[in-house]
């Protein structure tokens, strides 16, 4: 009998989940985070897209309506695409290297926290005095000239969720160069965990630049220095830097794992292995490379000057090859293989048209003299979207249903599954299509109201009921994912039947060690190799033997708390309140308190010994 | 035989939902062709209203921003047409048939290069155009040499309104910016506040007005394609800049050469604040006096200074066509307008800065500054 398969009761199952740190419970925690913000995001874009369906619309007042879309931009790209992001990579990137968990476990756990209490603190501004309402862009005048606390949640906020993110990213990397199991060579990394790799260095290079530029803006607006204050010799333009050279780097943080889901996706389902493996690892790493040298084109109506603009256009043109040579890739992955149509399959189908289209239109934007039309429209407003719903959301929404059996052990509704992509594939293309329009017609972004007899009226209604759909389909999303656990039919290793890489080699889910014994890699495609030649598993690199684990351990809560509770004390700061310094320190206190903690306590984990995972075959050997 | 009737159940659930998905399938894909019409018939109606839209440009700039537009659009096109045959031949062609594995390719290199090199090329092509065009726009040196005869103006951006100020004709006007039809205008833009951007979307892409420095460029206004606009470009904000950016419009009125002429000199006419010519308006120009004219100016001279110049300047308020940028230019709205300021621009800065005004006063006030016209 194994005593690590006991059923437990909600209160201990929540401790648990307050103190594990296992990859694959904190990829749940990211999961349920992630997915709460991406429908609280969502509710908010339904709400914008309600005052804009009629000119001249009330339902939302001027004010409210800055702070719904300053939270729809901020909540969608920090609290949902990149924590679901991050599910993915944690509960599926240690399987596919063939390693037992991520180099860091405990800090892998702090992240999490981090993200979440970041997170939580950001959306809490909603029942203080005010959200957020400069955009998601922050822009430094308009920030600091907003008054009430939104923007000061904004800028605590971020910097703890930020924080989070960056050694969540640290901890991918170092586990990718470490960990990865005996064979499993750089060049034999599933697409996937290449795009975690690439993206976590993106992280590490770009959310430094972020971090900056927020500290700046706290001090402006808590402490009275004057870096932004333009009368004091101070200038919002280095915001704007700041911000972008994060900020473009971002939008390729969030593509590439979805390039990365997507490339599993289409040699999964084509039965075939990825085309031109080897040009998709060196395409990944160059468009994480231009990526950093591109930030500047989303202020060409900044007034750098035409020698900064020209060189900035052809840079971000640049970005198009790369990004073509994926796409042909992923088409000539399909031709000639066996494709099956399956909702995973669905979306990556689907992503191709939608995400040429965004890309298409990145390279007209990448046009410096015509982006001085599109820019800050609702053309730009359609690009992103194409981009980051037809590309991200897309990949998250298939990643979703693919990885579903992996984590949770039983398989996702495909009707309802192909119901919910129906639905918000044509919602998607309802919603934002005709906005590229309304865009090029002289429809600024970001406006409120729109008054009548300027030719927007009939657009703006179809964009709102193309929402509609996409609501939808969350809708029947929310209802598979509760219908099918309620049901929770088990199911075996591969549940795909055609899974290619070390995830699918192994129990859904997994067991909490991943691996027995750790899988000798033999190739690119490891557990595909091995199923043509008739074998059931992998090839084990080792004896069975003791397993090292890290212990659980509730200090990243609150470490992670204590950071929550300072920012409560700093944000307060600014309106003289006699207890906001005490707040300050407390929380402080409760945080390194407990960084001390760890760091003076020994913990040295434990190890699951070989007799035991003896037994664990033996139990499974009479189940079957 | 109860787990009989569950598995016949069950069979028969999921056979009708895979029925009922096919037929689902068929219906969504009707309505997707439908909503494909109901856009194309969108597309077709027209490229937008020829006052506002970047597709019926209205001036050189434009002409040459659409002529990319065309162009990027054009290769784009192309691109997407390529990927897309490949894409409808492989999902009708290798549809999964049997469970044959098929043979696994690594790839091609001869493929490799061309959907490398080909994309290079394009690129190149687009590229060429965008560089030198991104240079012709930026080019202000007219209005920088001395003696030059270029026009220039001063654009001021504001929580929510527009200055006008032309340095050499020693004039400052608001929210309505007037200029000469077939020649480069040339800009200089700066913000007293908060970041906007000046954008006239018919007429030329935007450029940021800062708050630390003065950004340059220049328009040009097509005097037939004006008219086609009925002498009236509408002019936006296109940077989130509070809760009334939605609200920040301003218009353009174009004049042709002698026009504009005849408009300066009689802007410069007025050196003193006009009296008012009736009993009423005179009864405004008092209630004027005492509570606007602190922020509104009602002389056109630049003698202040622009940080002094707190308020749009009225002194062609009577020839203007709209109120407070977005109300429609009558005597019923400029009273609503001084009732409840907030409720028509939210977070304005002219709410609570005078007294409430009872009827009558209103009706004063209206009549005063809708007499302040300096054409006929």
């Amino acid at each position: 009998m194994s005593t690590y398969a006991q059923k437990k009761g909600f209160g201990a199952t929540l401790w648990d989940y307050l103190t594990t740190v296992d990859h694959k419970k904190i990829a749940i925690l990211y999961l349920i985070a992630g997915g709460f913000f991406f429908v609280i995001g969502g509710l908010e874009a339904v709400f914008i897209r309600i005052q804009l369906a009629v000119p001249n619309n009330d339902f939302v007042s001027a004010g409210l309506f800055n702070e719904i879309i300053t939270m729809h931009g901020t909540t969608m790209i920090f609290l949902a695409a990149m924590p679901l992001v991050f599910a993915f990579m944690n509960a599926i990137m240690p399987l596919q290297i063939g390693a037992r968990d991520v180099a860091f476990p405990f800090v892998n756990a702090l992240g999490f926290w981090l993200f979440f209490f970041g997170g939580v603190f950001l959306n809490l501004s909603w029942f203080f005095d005010g959200a957020p309402d400069a955009g998601w862009t922050s822009y430094a005048s308009l920030a600091m000239a907003s008054k009430g606390h939104g923007v000061d949640f904004y800028v605590l906020g971020l910097q703890i969720s930020g924080l989070g993110t960056l050694i969540g990213g640290i901890n991918f990397l170092v586990t990718i160069i470490n960990m990865r199991a005996p064979g499993m060579t750089y060049m034999r990394m599933p697409l996937f965990t290449w795009s975690t790799f690439v993206t976590s260095a993106l992280i590490l290079f770009a959310f430094p630049p972020l971090t900056v530029g927020l500290v700046l803006m706290m001090f402006d607006r808590m402490f009275g220095s004057n870096f932004f204050e333009t009368s004091m010799g101070g200038n919002t333009v280095i915001w704007e830097h700041l911000f972008w050279i994060f900020g473009h780097p971002e939008v390729y943080i969030l593509i590439l794992p979805a390039f990365g889901i997507f490339s599993e996706i289409f040699a999964m389902f084509s039965r075939k292995r990825l085309f031109g493996y080897s040009s998709m690892v060196f395409a990944t790493v160059l468009i994480g490379f231009l990526g950093f040298m591109v930030w500047a084109h989303h202020m060409f109506t900044t007034g750098l000057g035409p020698v900064a603009n020209a060189i900035f256009a052809v840079a971000t043109m640049a970005i198009g090859v790369p990004t073509g040579i994926k796409i042909f890739n992923w088409l000539l992955t399909m031709w000639g293989g066996s494709v099956k149509f399956t909702t995973p399959m669905h979306y990556a189908v689907a992503f191709i048209p939608s995400f040429v289209a965004g890309g298409v239109t990145g390279v007209m934007l990448a046009s410096a003299a015509a982006d001085y039309q599109y820019h800050d429209t609702y053309f730009v407003v359609a690009h992103f979207h194409y981009v980051i719903v037809g590309g991200v959301v897309f990949a998250l929404l298939a990643g979703t249903h693919l990885y579903w059996p992996k984590m949770f052990g039983t398989m996702l509704n495909e009707t309802l599954g192909k119901i919910t992509f129906w639905l918000f594939f044509i919602g998607f293309h309802m919603t934002f299509f005709i906005q590229h329009f309304l865009g090029l017609w002289g429809m600024p972004r970001r406006v409120f109201t729109y008054l009548p007899g300027q030719g927007f009226e009939t657009s703006n209604l179809i964009s709102s009921l193309g929402a509609v759909f996409m609501s939808l389909a969350v809708i029947v999303l929310l209802y598979n994912i509760i219908a099918t656990s309620v049901k929770n039919v088990r199911v075996g290793n591969d549940p795909w039947g055609d899974g290619r890489t070390l995830e699918w080699a192994l129990p859904s889910p997994p067991p909490f060690y991943n691996f027995k014994q750790l899988p000798l890699v033999r190739g690119l495609d490891a557990y595909w190799l091995e199923k043509m030649e008739g074998k059931k598993g992998m090839t084990p690199a080792e004896p069975v033997g003791d397993i090292h684990m890290p212990n659980a351990s509730f200090l990243p809560f609150v470490i992670a708390f204590g950071l929550f509770v300072a920012a409560f004390g700093a944000l307060y700061h600014m309106d003289d309140k006699a207890w906001s310094v005490p707040v300050i320190i407390i929380g402080l206190l409760i945080t390194f308190g407990a960084m001390f903690l760890r760091s003076v306590k020994d913990d040295h984990g434990f190890h699951i010994h070989k007799e035991e995972l003896m037994e664990d075959d033996k139990d499974k050997g009479v189940k079957a | 035989m109860k787990l009989h009737t569950f598995l016949i159940t069950d069979n028969l659930r999921n056979h009708l939902a895979k029925e009922g998905y096919d037929l689902a399938m068929k219906r969504l894909a009707k309505w997707r062709l439908i909503s494909i019409f109901a856009i194309l018939s969108l597309i077709l109606s027209g490229c937008g209203e020829p006052f506002l839209s970047t597709l019926r440009p209205a001036g050189e700039v434009a002409d040459i921003q659409y002529d990319l537009m065309k162009l990027s659009t054009l290769i784009m096109v192309g691109v997407i047409v390529v990927v897309m045959v490949i894409f409808f031949i492989v999902l009708v062609k290798f549809r999964r048939k049997d469970e044959k594995i098929p043979k696994q390719v690594e790839g091609s290199h001869k493929l490799e290069i061309i959907w490398t090199v080909i994309p290079i090329l394009l690129l190149l092509l687009l590229a060429v155009p965008t560089v030198s065009a991104t240079f012709k726009l930026a080019d202000v040196s007219p209005m920088e040499k001395k003696d030059s005869d270029a026009l220039v103006i001063n654009v001021r951006s504001n929580l929510y309104w527009w200055e006008f100020e032309y340095p050499g004709q020693g004039i400052v006007t608001g929210q309505d910016l007037v200029v000469p039809t077939d020649e480069k205008v040339y800009f200089n833009l700066i913000s007293s506040d908060v970041k906007h951007s000046f954008w006239v979307p018919a007429v030329g892409g935007k450029l940021d007005t800062n708050t630390e420095n003065v950004n340059k460029f220049w328009l040009e206004f097509d005097s037939a394609k004006a008219e086609e606009a009925g002498d009236l470009f509408y002019g936006k904000c296109a940077e989130l800049c509070g809760p009334s950016h939605a609200l920040m419009d301003f218009k353009v009125k174009t004049l042709n050469r002698d026009d504009f002429d005849s408009w300066v000199a009689d802007m410069k006419e007025v050196k003193e604040p006009a009296k008012a010519d009736t009993a009423l308006a005179q009864q405004g120009q008092e209630i004027f006096n005492k509570s606007c004219v602190s922020c509104h100016a009602v002389t056109p001279g630049n003698t202040t200074p622009p940080e002094a110049r707190l308020a749009p300047n009225l002194t062609n308020f009577g020839d203007r066509s709209r109120i407070a940028g977005v109300l429609e230019h009558s005597e019923e709205d400029l009273k609503n307008w001084l009732r409840t300021p907030e409720k028509y621009k939210p977070g304005n800065l002219m709410t609570g800065k005078y007294p409430e005004l009872s009827e009558e006063q209103l009706d004063a006030l209206t009549a005063y500054l809708m007499g302040l016209k300096v054409q006929e």
